[in-house]
């Protein structure tokens, strides 16, 4: 079901909107944010520069540095009084970064959410459990109001025991789960050790997941866990731009479809700043273009992917951007080659004796650095001939990957680290050595 | 043909002395036992009374274990006698995959030998009259 008429608008209409909302919110923020002013100013560009879509280059770029600096407020384009919720990421470096709502913002995002949950096969019918954290991060909230605003019923579960997660899921008839992911897996996991079988035992029909990068190999490695034929799609957002529900993923499966009458995404080269054309992959900047309490213009998220805008099966009409190759900061230089986790999870996942979990280590010896792959066995053995095969094979198949010459640590079953928000699977050493 | 049991071991402190610990909880006791090992991780193998608790109990506490047929063959307590037994297998194009001591306390002693091919092992002892022991 597709949710918005705006999700089909034709090309033509959907600029002419975008570029309505975009001179609005220019000129509001020049007005309202002496900070975007000053930016401008030193630009030498005003809001009556924007004559057509492609002028968005001619303004200056928002970093989460900027965010950092205004902090907490200063980049607001309504008074403190105006907001009905404030929002802060979990800051791991240096102060969080605030976000806060009006109640026309709420509004938004709650349609954006209702889109993204429309476009995964979500439902009034749903009994939708919500397994992010809630708090001051806006993956569960963002969920939770875009599915009860089609008609969902909520179980606000959050992250967490585990065991009483899945006796809800049972109790409850679940049919949606949100999660990352990897506790997605998690709670697989803990299912069949509590001698619950996920496909038969459960109800789940769709999982959205979001907040980390779903792979091909991930969304197999799902698709393992829970069946053949729940519907697995990935969303994207970030509590900068919104929160969950600037894109998403539709039951074709080719890409997410951006919510391009509320945010403008271009591709421009990370180094230069430059837009690059369509097509061309690297990193995503959006411009929030119906946003009242915090409207960032052209916000580089540092993610990377790249965009198209050939109408989808689907119906919908809205450009697409590939699911996320990294982010650009997460991407580790080792040896000079960069290396994003993404690639090494498609390499674990693709081994059959190991699970999905792996760690990277990133040491330095000497002048050079060492890069190591935990992996946990999934089958257990009698054989170091065997040992050593699934050892080479890993290692050989990540060389292919990456140009790199990895170790691989293997290790027993439910040895490295569940997460139940976002997984943290890198450990870089090179500065602490 | 008997049943050992095979655990995979990460070369770290004190990991060995947890498998111990849940063999000793779930009251398996131990008649022989063999570590091998590469700089990463070993494969320790178990002779016990109980190798299917022993195994379940190892799997349900982390660990890659599982159980492995071997055979269990008599050697008399004479020089040359444990190189009578080898010959056997070689000559029966059949080779040791590993073999490590049992201690049974009387007359004889014996081995544990994992060979190539078990099926053909088992039947070629009995053919050339080498005892094997069932545990």
């Amino acid at each position: 079901m597709i949710w918005s008429k705006e999700e089909t608008l034709s090309r033509a209409e959907m600029e002419a909107l975008q570029l309505s909302r975009l001179q609005e919110t220019v000129a509001r923020v020049y007005e309202k944010v002496p900070y975007y002013r000053a930016k401008m100013d030193e630009k030498g560009v005003k809001p009556q520069d924007v004559q057509t879509l492609a002028d968005l280059q001619k303004l200056p770029f928002t970093t989460k540095q900027d965010m950092r600096e205004t902090y907490p407020f200063g980049l607001f384009a309504v008074p403190q009084s105006d907001l009905v919720r404030i929002h802060a990421s979990s800051g791991t470096t240096g102060k969080p970064t605030v976000v806060g709502y009006t109640r026309g913002d709420l509004e938004t995002w709650t349609d954006c959410v209702s889109r993204i949950a429309c476009m995964g096969g979500a439902s009034a019918k749903d009994v939708a459990q919500i397994c992010f954290g809630y708090g001051m991060f806006t993956g569960a909230l963002g969920l939770h109001y875009g599915l009860e605003n089609i008609g969902a019923a909520i179980v606000p579960s959050s992250t967490g025991n585990s065991e009483k997660q899945l006796m809800y899921m049972k109790d409850f008839n679940t049919s949606l789960l949100v999660a990352t992911p990897s506790y997605a897996l998690r709670l697989a996991e803990v299912a069949r050790e509590n001698g619950i079988d996920p496909k038969t035992d459960l109800g789940i029909k769709t999982a959205l997941v979001g907040s980390e990068l779903l792979t091909d190999a991930m969304r197999e490695e799902m698709h393992n866990a829970w069946g053949r034929d729940v519907n697995i799609t990935s969303n994207y957002g970030m509590s900068e731009l919104m929160g969950p529900g600037v894109s998403g993923e539709c039951l074709e499966h080719c890409g997410m479809h951006v919510n391009e009458d509320y945010f403008i995404p271009e591709i421009i080269d990370s180094n230069t700043g430059e837009v690059l054309p369509v097509g061309e992959k690297g990193e995503l900047v959006i411009t929030c273009i119906k946003k009242e309490g915090l409207p960032l213009i052209r916000y580089r998220t540092k993610d990377v992917t790249r965009l198209f805008y050939e109408p989808c099966a689907c119906g919908r009409t809205t450009c697409r951007m590939e699911n996320l190759s990294g982010r650009s900061d997460d991407m580790l230089k080792v040896r000079g080659v960069n290396v994003f986790p993404g690639q090494i999870e498609e390499v674990v996942l693709s081994v059959p004796e190991l699970g999905p979990h792996y760690e990277i280590i990133v040491e330095r010896e000497g002048y050079t650095d060492k890069l190591t792959v935990r992996v946990e066995l999934n089958k257990a053995t009698d054989s170091f001939a065997e040992l050593q095969r699934i050892e080479n094979t890993t290692r050989n198949k990540l060389k292919v990957v990456l140009g790199l010459d990895a170790k691989i640590r293997l290790e027993s079953p439910n040895t490295l680290q569940r997460f139940e928000g976002k997984a943290k699977r890198i450990k870089d050493l090179r500065n602490q050595q | 043909m008997s049943k050992q049991i095979s655990v995979f071991i990460e070369n770290r402190k004190g990991r060995l002395g947890e498998a111990l610990d849940v063999l000793k909880a779930n009251e398996v006791n131990i008649l022989s036992l063999s570590i091998a090992d590469t700089s990463e991780y070993g494969l320790l193998r178990i002779i016990s009374d109980k190798p299917q608790a022993g195994q379940a109990s190892l799997s349900a506490a982390g660990f890659s274990a599982m159980l492995t047929d071997v055979c269990i063959v008599k050697v008399p307590h004479t020089p040359g006698a444990l190189q009578n037994i080898l010959r056997v297998i070689s000559d029966e194009e059949l080779s040791v995959e590993y073999m490590y001591g049992l201690s049974v306390a009387g007359e004889e002693a014996s081995i544990v030998v994992k060979p190539s091919d078990l099926g053909k092992a088992v039947k070629v002892f009995d053919g050339h009259g080498i005892e094997t022991i069932e545990l």
